[in-house]
């Protein structure tokens, strides 16, 4: 048994109760519909701004740019300026390719040892795939929630719903981007304990955000198309929200407040995880620098002065070798000078 | 020293799925034939690094400082504040895995630490139960919360786990391009044997080659004298082979520009013919259109083992080259044949000592390009500066003297992904062989493999580690080698020249290993020079030799 999971499957199973059962307490729709939630976003846009600006306060001392593709050098030779970006314009486009599409993935490879003594690196496009899939549906997830926090919905929210459920299957109406994201998840859990090594590698904090997002998916879902949660309830709620007029709306029913503290816990679990990764991508300095070192001179703020062995000492050293094999010297050496006569004590 | 295995039963013992027991459960294991020696402690003493004392890996004891924990925490700290690279990738790795198979080491021994996310996660579990809020709260409930979220106190075997495999990667950076974000495990093992380096944990491939570079000016420790007298015997030899005596200078004032290359090429074949090589050109180049290239012996490495200890230790051996360069008076630099020599200057030298002011923006007064892409470094590559001569028809070539040789080209870690040097090199082999064939797409340019032995770990005693790590580039070698027939693997770099050879003797008995200016030398046509019978390594030239057996 894995503790990993185990532990991380029963922290989301208690986060589940813990709503859900709560909720049934007095003043616990209050608790868990308006306390928390405003607790958890000021968690979460605090600890968010406070992680990036105390990666910032680090500073890049080298300009050291992973280079994958021909540099700028002679006018002739075609340069690779996205991959090997010599102008700001090359790193902006370089970024947007690796958050928006996971350029760096979309290379993976993987390796095996074939019959013999051959070893093969075939494309791997899975994780890639899966992985993007995971970030778009959970973007247009989220999007499209904008619906519950805006009046009048704004046409773009109102089109990409539209998009998103353009199948038209049953009432209401399948969003693919639900599914989908529960697929990526169910995928991005399966290859963790299906694939000997990522198992190795895996930490209860890599599946505990798994489960909390696949908890987050699963009741949304559960609201929408099966217990048909009190959908305009459940506006006027949220509205509250935003309004900063919060009150309770009864009867909207307990999944929709484990779907509420789900997110809650996932925001305020964002900043102090791996899940940052969605802020450092941008501060990482092998994909966010020029690379110009030759060109431009990078400062490296905190550069101090060393100690060195100079040519004098270098020369010193060595001086009568190197005359004695015709090397150029800057002092010749000193003429046998005459000894200086003791001085007697 | 340990017994080496057999090819096939190095091959065969690799396998990649590792052990149901968890890793942090796993304790190290230091290994013969794995580990390089410890630092000779004169040579920690020379250059004034802490704790000089005799120790060894496989001891017990390593003789550490009381307050060693003290020691590496501070330094932690301090580098955290220092670096952002490690700030950013010691928070945001997401363990996808995607790095994982992407490692030599890993690929070519199967060992789980070694894949790049687990070397990572070595110095990571420390950092989050020293630095991490989540890390200190969690921590505080109990040692089992602690290792499911991948914390860890640094204790004894935690220290030595983190020196065994820090030695183990050779910042090659690989696994940085696949990375989703671009987490670097070079900048990681840079930063962990900084740490090391704090309580005297070096090994002395390392550690004596420092040593040397600081005196006598390059690795080898190879005295002006000794040097010059080199020098002079490649001199003879090349008038043998060619009829055309050539005349390097060294140390002159007032000459064009400045040449250095690592010390390796002067020192062991085959790096000692694309010193020839080298060596041959610029007398062409003096002869036919007078231009003043010059040696050093003060700044006679390019190489730089100081990266492989410190980012101090690195300022202080580059500090020669503008120095140098200073001191002599010349226009620009040129540099030779080398990896992560390249990666230094092009990355770090122009930060770290200059700005390079008394220097000239670089300029071939041959063709007169401008080196616009050098312009503030005011340091040029040879390849770019002879695929410049090149193109713009200033060499004499005769290609078909290369055509025993069927070449294929392995890409330098260092300046393949921390440069972007892939065609300049190509170009020149194109143009001075006709026999040439690219190995595996996966296997070359960004994604080249490391050739097994570099950042310091080129030494006798790991050679089962070398070997292993050694096998992909070997692997894909070996492919074109059945495939196209190819017999000679072309490299720009001094510490291939010296670890290819080993590990083609290994795994592909049947090739050998060049320097790309060993290959320009045999092609260019000297003036004046007699009949060539045989190539810069004595051996006949193609249809001659049936005149070598008269």
């Amino acid at each position: 048994m894995n503790i990993s999971y185990m532990y991380s499957l029963i922290a989301v199973i208690i986060l589940f109760l813990l709503a859900y059962v709560g909720v049934k307490f007095p003043g616990g729709e209050v608790f868990f519909g308006i306390i928390i939630p405003y607790l958890a976003l000021i968690i979460f846009i605090l600890g968010f701004i406070n992680r990036v600006i105390d990666w910032a306060r680090s500073p890049v001392p080298f300009r050291i740019p992973t280079t994958c593709g021909q540099q700028k050098s002679l006018p002739w030779i075609k340069s690779a300026n996205i991959d090997n970006p010599s102008t700001t314009g090359g790193v902006v486009v370089r970024m947007i390719l690796e958050v928006v599409f996971l350029r760096s993935l979309f290379r993976n490879t993987k390796c095996e040892l074939k019959e013999g003594d051959k070893i093969s690196y075939e494309w791997e496009k899975w994780l890639w795939l899966f992985s993007l899939t995971f970030h778009w549906a959970f973007f247009t997830v989220l999007f499209r929630h904008l619906r519950f926090f805006t009046e009048p919905v704004p046409a773009c929210v109102q089109l990409l719903e539209k998009l998103d459920g353009f199948l038209q299957i049953g009432l209401p109406g399948l969003m693919l981007s639900g599914v989908a994201l529960l697929a990526a998840v169910t995928f991005l859990f399966l290859r963790r304990i299906l694939i000997p090594q990522v198992k190795y590698i895996s930490l209860g904090s890599d599946y505990f955000p798994l489960f909390l997002i696949f908890g987050i998916a699963f009741t949304g879902i559960l609201m929408r198309y099966f217990t048909k949660v009190d959908i305009v309830g459940v506006k006027e709620f949220t509205m509250s929200l935003v309004t900063l007029n919060p009150h309770v709306i009864k009867g909207i029913g307990g999944v929709f407040y484990v779907h509420l503290f789900f997110v809650s816990v996932l925001l305020v679990y964002f900043p102090f995880s791996k899940l940052m990764h969605l802020g450092g991508i941008f501060m990482s300095p092998t994909r966010n620098l020029v690379n110009n070192s030759r060109v431009k001179r990078h400062v490296n703020p905190w550069n101090y002065p060393v100690k060195v062995h100079t040519y004098d000492a270098y020369e010193d050293e060595f001086r009568e070798k190197m005359i004695e094999i015709g090397l150029p010297v800057e002092k010749m050496m000193a003429p046998e000078t005459p000894e200086e006569p003791e001085e007697k004590e | 020293m340990s017994e080496l295995p057999k090819p096939d039963e190095l091959f065969s013992k690799i396998d990649y799925r590792p052990a149901p027991k968890g890793w942090m459960d796993t304790p190290v294991n230091i290994r013969k034939g794995i580990a390089c020696y410890a630092s000779n402690p004169k040579s920690v003493e020379y250059v004034g690094l802490p704790y000089p004392r005799q120790w060894s890996c496989f001891d017990e004891d390593w003789q550490l400082p009381e307050n060693w924990k003290e020691i590496i925490s501070k330094g932690f700290r301090e580098r955290l504040d220092r670096f952002r690279s490690i700030k950013v990738f010691m928070d945001i790795c997401v363990r996808c895995g995607a790095c994982a198979d992407k490692c030599h080491f890993f690929i070519g021994s199967g060992d789980p630490k070694n894949m790049p996310v687990l070397r990572a996660e070595l110095l990571r579990s420390v950092y989050r139960n020293d630095f991490t809020t989540a890390g200190k709260i969690i921590g505080s409930i109990g040692k089992n919360f602690k290792k499911i979220i991948g914390a860890r106190e640094l204790d004894l075997q935690v220290l030595k786990e983190w020196w065994y495999y820090l030695f183990q990667c050779s910042e090659c950076r690989r696994c940085s391009v696949f990375c989703p974000y671009g987490i670097d495990t070079a900048e990681i093992t840079i930063m962990g044997r900084e740490l090391l380096n704090l309580i005297g944990l070096n090994v002395d491939w390392i550690a004596t080659p420092v040593a040397n570079c600081y005196r006598t000016g390059n690795h080898l420790g190879i005295q002006p004298h000794a040097y010059k007298d080199m020098m002079d015997f490649f001199t003879d030899d090349i008038e043998e082979i060619t009829g055309v005596r050539v005349e390097p200078s060294f140390n002159k004032k007032g000459a064009d520009i400045l040449f250095i290359t690592p010390s390796g090429d002067i020192f062991a074949d085959p790096g000692t013919f694309t010193c020839m090589g080298y060596m041959m050109l610029f007398h062409y180049l003096k002869e036919k259109y007078g231009f003043d290239i010059t040696w050093s012996t003060y700044a006679s490495e390019g190489g730089n083992f100081g990266f492989f200890t410190s980012h101090e230790m690195m300022k202080r051996l580059n500090s020669k080259m503008y120095a140098e360069a200073k001191r002599l008076g010349v226009k620009w630099i040129l540099g030779g044949e080398c990896g992560h020599m390249w990666r230094v200057i092009h990355q770090y030298m122009d930060t770290m000592n200059g700005p390079a002011d008394f220097l000239e923006e670089p300029v071939s007064p041959i063709t007169g390009t401008k080196f616009e892409n050098a312009k503030s470094t005011k340091m040029v590559h040879i390849t770019e500066f002879t695929a410049d001569l090149i193109k713009h028809n200033k060499l004499d070539l005769d290609p078909s003297r290369n055509d025993h040789l069927k070449v294929t080209y392995h890409d330098s870690c260092n300046t393949a992904r921390g440069m972007g040097l892939l065609e300049e090199p190509r170009y020149v082999i194109k143009n001075v062989c006709n026999n040439f064939y690219e190995m595996p797409a996966n296997t070359i340019r960004e994604q080249t493999f490391c050739c097994g032995s570099g950042s310091g770990l080129n030494a006798g005693e790991n050679m089962e580690l070398r070997m292993q790590g050694g096998l992909p580039r070997a692997n894909a070698v070996k492919y074109v080698h059945e495939k196209h027939g190819v017999n000679m693997l072309a490299c720009i770099c001094a510490i291939d020249r010296a670890a290819l050879p080993a590990s083609m003797e290994y795994w592909v008995p049947e090739v050998d290993v060049t320097g790309v200016h060993e290959m320009v030398a045999n092609a260019l046509i000297l003036p004046g020079e007699g009949k060539r019978t045989t190539d810069l390594r004595s051996e006949p030239l193609p249809g001659m030799e049936e005149d070598d057996a008269e």
